[in-house]
């Protein structure tokens, strides 16, 4: 009988190609953004209305996750963005290595900032990390608060938290102050937003604030 | 869902391992996971039983997983809490929020153990 020690990390193959990502990003001075949350929280909608305000400010691209579908793709396309494509075939997240291969892909051309938007789902895009600046996590009002407290690690580790249909708010149960008190447990220092992809309240404070850190990766 | 991915991971670690070292049959495999991590044991059980059936080398494997506690240290008066429940990042010491997690996300393969030929 031997045994081998190995302390080996299960997701070490996932790390060195973020790595290898984020050293790609860095070289062409890009700020890519994580862009996580659960299925119908708006994170699409959300997209397109960013599209729209930066339209004429700044080049961006899109990396378009998805199980199957090109629908959402097919939508930032609409909008003019250079986009591409990843279905997972059914895996519950993105992984380094898809946005690796995706990021060959964009025409770079003068690209200062991407989007990657996750696959919707609170529980594995939290431990894969794609090489990015920062996680911006989207939740919506219609969710309800108890999302907070059960997917704790996906808010933990987000820089930025999107709350949308902030225009619904007064037709459902949503609580701001449980919100912000749920928060100050989770990620104190997480950068709040509160939004709506619909009508396109809060959309330019997130905008303007987006603005200044790419301008951060280009003094 | 995604323990079937990272099984698979430890499976091809470990086959590759034992290769280099000459061993052809598995008795053992630990792994180490944080509560905090977004990793279920039970899950990770399924799929190696899923995963490990067909093949020769893991027939008589069994796998440990060591649960590892939430623990957390606050910058302001330096104690350590373990957490029992839930996910709080404020010190229950001084009420302070600048703490760090420094156990509870956990995840990787401990050591393996086998026989070799």
């Amino acid at each position: 009988m031997v045994q081998i020690n190995m302390e080996s990390n299960l997701l070490g193959a996932n790390e060195l190609l973020a790595r290898r990502n984020r050293s790609a990003f860095a070289e062409q001075r890009l700020l890519v953004i994580n862009l996580m949350s659960s299925p119908g929280s708006g994170k699409t909608t959300i997209l397109e209305r960013s599209i729209e305000f930066l339209a004429g400010r700044l080049q961006m691209g899109v990396i378009e996750g998805d199980l199957y579908t090109d629908q959402d793709a097919q939508r930032i396309e609409k909008k003019g963005v250079q986009v591409i494509q990843i279905n997972t075939e059914g895996a519950c997240h993105l992984d380094a290595g898809m946005v690796g291969k995706a990021f060959e892909q964009l025409p770079s051309a003068a690209v200062e900032m991407i989007f990657i938007e996750n696959v919707g789902n609170l529980v594995c895009p939290a431990e894969f990390d794609l090489g990015e600046d920062f996680r911006a996590v989207v939740i919506s009002t219609t969710e309800g608060n108890d999302k907070l407290s059960k997917y704790p690690l996906i808010f933990h580790q987000a820089r930025v938290i999107l709350l949308n249909k902030i225009d619904l708010l007064p037709f459902t149960d949503f609580s701001l102050d449980k919100f912000k008190e749920d928060l100050a447990q989770i990620n104190p220092s997480a950068t709040v937003f509160l939004v709506s992809g619909r009508t396109g309240e809060g959309i330019d404070i997130w905008i303007e604030w987006l603005l200044e850190e790419v301008k951060k990766k280009r003094p | 869902m995604h323990e079937l991915s990272i099984m698979e991971g430890v499976l091809n670690m470990v086959r590759e391992s034992a290769e280099q070292n000459n061993i052809n049959k598995i008795n053992e495999i630990n792994l180490v996971i944080g509560k905090l991590s977004m990793v279920l044991p039970d899950s990770l059980s399924f799929c190696f039983q899923a995963l490990s059936v067909h093949e020769e080398m893991f027939q008589n494997a069994v796998l440990k997983i060591e649960e590892r506690d939430t623990m957390i240290q606050c910058a302001i008066c330096e104690q350590q809490f373990t957490l029992e429940d839930g996910w709080c990042l404020v010190c229950p010491g001084c009420g302070g929020s600048n703490v760090s997690i420094i156990s509870g996300r956990e995840m990787y393969l401990d050591y393996y153990e086998g026989d070799d030929n």
